[in-house]
């Protein structure tokens, strides 16, 4: 077990290695010279030729690389062109916001899903069943941010329950976990969740109805077990999977936020990128993939290390 | 000469495995009637110059926002005044092929790729699939979101993300498969026929490997349209005025306190048609996923 | 041979004393992955050292447990995989050698019949495409390549009209049999590898198949590499059977000769493990004890011994040598006790059977 550990973790590290240099690179796929961001077009060529060293930027690529490496591993991703201020503090604030919004959203996604998977994969072509595959349908092919747009409609500017936009009341910025501030997370978290809901509902049923087909799990029912005895083995030897599947989930919404974000305003990574990129924030940008991938890479490897852990068929090997 | 096996009972005529799957297909109502809808929506962009009830380009500051049904504007006009209807039909035209370019372009690089990979096998195929690893380290909307803002939104930009973001799955998918294929018997018989690699690859590898992809991919039309149409939504995408849903339901935002249905139009339409090529990918799932 | 529509082939260029096929030294060893951090590489030694030859118009048995190297000796002589060393001869002309038979023709010349009927035929191909690959390959024009595919689909006993536009799924595993060997035949080939060719199908089917295989052979004046672990099968099919075990060669002689004075323990044991028709020749000898040694890590000295019952400190020490025993100078025998120099307490009588 401790060498499959060992291996997982050897075998991350030129992934995250890999994904440092897609983010480093991500400058140089910008049409044009990445200086035209930091200085105006009409400068003299001596201001130019400065700026350039400033920026280490007339130094060979892979020495550029290195240089922003060796300072990114301690926790300095340079200067936001847009505002002036540390990458690394504002894509912190950012990240920790996103964050919490993918995983609320991926806890009620999977929880739903679980239920409503279980459910229909219980009682397989009732309506239940039925009503769980149309979510589930639904959950995958909805755009989110239009359903961000639809909920917002609905909650906020009909019914008056929730905030449309931002993450507190008065724009403090300054998160606080009470009613007021909780109010902001449901739209949010809601149109989140649908995508792990619709993914997870599909996973659940189809291991659900599998499992009940399995012919230990028939001889358990014929023996006379009860529901609740059979539920704890189908629950055992769904959880693997469903907790591989989840865990991606939580990576892919921290992506996938973006665009939620965008609708409601939500102070988070999506907000930062939108900003680096029509503003050409080269670090910003760079600096917020890089944090993000790197969760999503860290994420990977903590499921790989855990889903055989709680698999029972690892146990008898 | 020996005897003639005794005859069996007569069967139902032969067909390939191709024209089975259709003759599934066409006996799919569910494939069918969906079939129909993403017709419906096709037709309407395509002849979108001569069905449209007017120009998607002319505004008019009096006739801003006005309602669903309003007349002369069925489907009421945008912030701008210009007319809904026409402008959702135009928009199909640019939201569509967005959303099927990059799955066409990951379809046929993939494709060719991952048989490369699978049937070269050895140093190649593991060269090639650790560079496809990186991409997997990067949960794809945020990729296609790095990649069309680092080069700059546009259209043609966000197609080049779009594939990018597709590409390294279908190579997974036709490498695996032909990984398998490779090692049945039926090629090395076809080898024993003293045969080239190219045509072994076309008449053995291919048809096998075809199917497993075909399904993959027509599962990825459907997220195709929700990222293309998210990426203009984000700015990403096509330049205002280009009619385009994404892009339409991002300028119509700031309508919905005035207008609301209005300005969710747009997205209906990426929904129906997202949820149409999902339905349609699992109606083909099924219809292919026969013995053989 | 009017079906013959290929480009007109060399035939029978040594003459009738010239043996079909020579393989000689045959070796293949594959490498296999050693612990996490022993970076020691690791053979497994799949076949190792194989020579014999086939007369034309024989067929050779070749016989032996299953992972004793016989389908691997199979697929290094129809080239689908390269061997480590080891060269052949095809009716006197080098197998891609210089000056020799190209790998093309050589293929044209000796086909191939596999185990698994339904993994050997292209799922996505008629009946008819798959024959007519071989012939379309080697130039034949489409009209006169479905034209042979007829004739073979007929002369296998399968209606053409019939069968000719199924897909593999719809035939059953004999009639996919006879599919496959409607295609080898195709080639209009000299020789024919089967490789366990009936070793699937049922006992029914299975003779039907293998009197199919024989009427082909005199009809076509073939000559078969017939490959089994079905001793039953292989006496009734060869003229010469050739024993092998963990990638060597053990026993080959003529098919009688193997039969009724098996020299080698391990061909004793094959025999003895076959169930007998006759209440009064009961199985005396207790059959083979224990699996075969991992191949990876190979004992010195004879490869049997761990398993054999009459093994001695010699068999440990010194690897035996294939020599003749009896009255046939074809009967080869890799044991100890067959030499009477080699130290081994029961060589120099009559081992007891």
């Amino acid at each position: 077990m401790f060498i499959y550990i060992l291996k997982r973790v050897l075998y991350a590290i030129p992934i995250a290695l890999s994904v440092t240099v897609v983010s480093f690179m991500l400058v140089y796929l910008a049409p044009g010279d990445p200086l035209n961001a930091i200085a105006p077009a009409d400068a003299p060529a001596d201001v130019i030729a400065s700026l350039k060293s400033a920026y280490g930027l007339d130094r060979p690529v892979p020495v550029q690389y290195g240089m922003w490496l060796l300072r990114a591993v301690q926790g300095d991703l340079g200067t936001s062109i847009a505002s002036g201020r540390s990458v690394t503090g504002e894509v912190m604030s950012a990240v920790s916001n996103t964050l919490m919004l993918a995983g609320f959203a991926a806890f009620a996604g999977v929880l739903a899903g679980c239920v409503l998977g279980a459910l229909a994969g219980y009682h397989r072509d009732s309506w239940i069943d039925r009503l769980a595959t149309a979510l589930s349908v639904i959950g995958v092919s909805i755009p989110h941010y239009w359903l961000g747009l639809v909920l917002t409609i609905i909650f906020s500017i009909w019914l008056g329950w929730f905030p449309a936009m931002g993450a507190g009341p008065g724009g403090s910025g300054e998160w606080l976990w009470d009613i007021e501030h909780l109010k902001y997370l449901v739209l949010p978290t809601l149109t989140l969740s649908v995508i792990p809901m619709g993914i997870i509902t599909r996973t659940v049923r189809a291991l659900v109805a599998d499992m009940l087909e399995q012919e230990f799990v028939v001889a358990l029912r014929a023996r006379g077990l009860s529901g609740r005895a059979v539920f704890r083995h189908i629950a055992k030897n769904t959880a693997p999977t469903v907790l591989a599947v989840a865990g991606l989930q939580v990576g892919y919404l921290m992506g996938g936020s973006i665009l939620v974000e965008t609708v409601f305003a939500w102070p988070g990574t999506g907000f930062l990128l939108n900003t680096a990129i029509f503003q050409r924030d080269m670090p910003l940008l760079q600096g917020t993939i890089l944090v993000l991938c790197m969760f999503f890479v860290v994420l990977n490897l903590i499921v790989d290390i855990v889903q055989p852990l709680i698999d029972p068929r690892m146990g008898r090997n | 000469m020996t005897a003639y096996l005794p005859i069996p009972p007569a069967v139902a005529a032969t067909r390939s495995y191709w024209a089975t799957v259709w003759y599934q297909l066409l006996r799919d109502p569910m494939a069918l009637s969906i079939t129909f809808i993403l017709l419906l929506i096709v037709s309407a962009a395509v002849f979108a110059p001569w069905l449209a009830p007017a120009d998607p380009y002319k505004a008019s500051m009096l006739n801003r926002l006005l309602p669903i049904g309003s007349e002369g504007h069925l489907l009421g006009t945008d912030e701008l005044g210009r007319d809904m209807l026409s402008r959702l039909m135009y928009g199909g035209r640019i939201s569509l092929l967005m959303g099927v370019i990059p799955v066409l372009a990951a379809f046929i690089i993939g494709t060719a790729t991952g048989l490369l990979a699978g049937y070269v096998g050895g140093k190649l195929n593991m060269a090639i699939m650790r560079v496809l690893d990186v991409f997997y380290a990067f949960p794809s909307v945020l990729l296609a979101v790095a990649i069309s803002g680092a080069l700059g939104p546009g259209m043609s930009n966000s197609l080049i993300a779009l594939s990018l973001i597709f590409i390294p799955q279908v190579v997974r998918v036709a490498e695996s498969v032909t990984t398998q294929v490779r090692k049945l018997d039926y090629i090395e018989a076809a080898r024993m026929s003293g045969a080239g690699a190219f045509s072994i690859i076309r008449v053995h590898v291919l048809s096998n490997v075809l199917g497993p992809v075909f399904v993959y991919t027509t599962g990825l039309l459907s997220v195709s349209m929700i990222l293309a149409s998210g990426l203009s939504f984000l700015g990403l995408g096509v330049k205002p005025p280009e009619p385009e849903w994404g892009l339409m339901l991002n300028t119509l935002r700031s309508a919905i306190y005035i207008n609301p249905w209005l300005a969710a139009l747009p997205g209906v339409l990426i929904f129906i048609t997202s949820i149409a090529f999902n339905l349609l990918a699992d109606s083909v799932r099924t219809a292919m996923d026969i013995r053989r | 041979m009017n079906s013959n529509s290929f480009p007109a082939a060399p035939q029978d260029r040594g003459g009738p004393a010239q043996p079909l096929l020579i393989v000689r030294d045959l070796k293949k060893h594959f490498p296999v992955r050693g612990g996490l951090l022993t970076r020691k590489r690791q053979f497994v030694h799949a076949v190792d050292g194989v020579s014999f030859s086939v007369p034309k118009g024989k067929t050779l048995g070749i016989v032996g447990e299953s992972g004793c190297g016989k389908s691997t000796t199979a697929r290094l002589i129809a080239r689908l995989m390269a061997a480590d060393s080891g060269s052949m001869i095809f009716d006197g002309d080098g197998v891609e050698e210089y000056g020799g038979i190209h790998l093309k023709e050589f293929r044209r010349n000796l086909q191939m019949v596999f185990q698994d009927s339904y993994a050997s035929l292209n799922p996505r191909l008629s009946i008819t495409e798959t024959i007519a690959y071989g012939p379309r390959i080697h130039g034949v024009p489409a009209a006169e390549a479905n034209r042979l595919t007829r004739d073979m689909l007929a002369r296998v006993g399968l209606e053409p009209d019939q069968f000719g536009a199924r897909y593999p799924h719809e035939l059953s595993g004999g009639q996919r049999q006879r599919v496959n060997i409607a295609r080898a035949l195709a080639f209009d080939p000299r020789m024919v590898i089967l490789d366990e060719a009936v070793a699937a199908l049922d006992k029914s089917v299975q003779a039907q198949v293998l009197n199919l295989l024989q009427e082909l052979k005199d009809e076509r004046q073939l000559t078969y590499l017939f490959i089994s672990h079905d001793l039953h099968v292989v006496h009734y099919l060869s003229d010469h059977v050739m024993v092998m075990y963990l990638g060597e060669v053990v026993e080959t002689g003529p098919v009688e000769d193997i039969y009724s004075q098996a020299a080698h323990p391990y061909t004793r044991a094959l025999l003895s493990a076959v169930p007998s028709m006759d209440p009064d020749h009961r199985t005396q000898l207790p059959p083979l004890i224990g699996d075969p040694p991992n191949p990876i890590d190979l004992p010195g000295g004879c490869r049997f011994r761990g398993r054999c019952p009459h093994a001695y400190p010699v068999c440990e020490t010194q690897t035996p040598p294939l020599m003749a025993v009896g009255v046939s100078p074809h009967h080869l025998v890799a044991c100890h006790m067959n030499n009477t120099q080699s130290g081994h307490p029961n060589s120099s009588h009559e081992i007891s059977a």
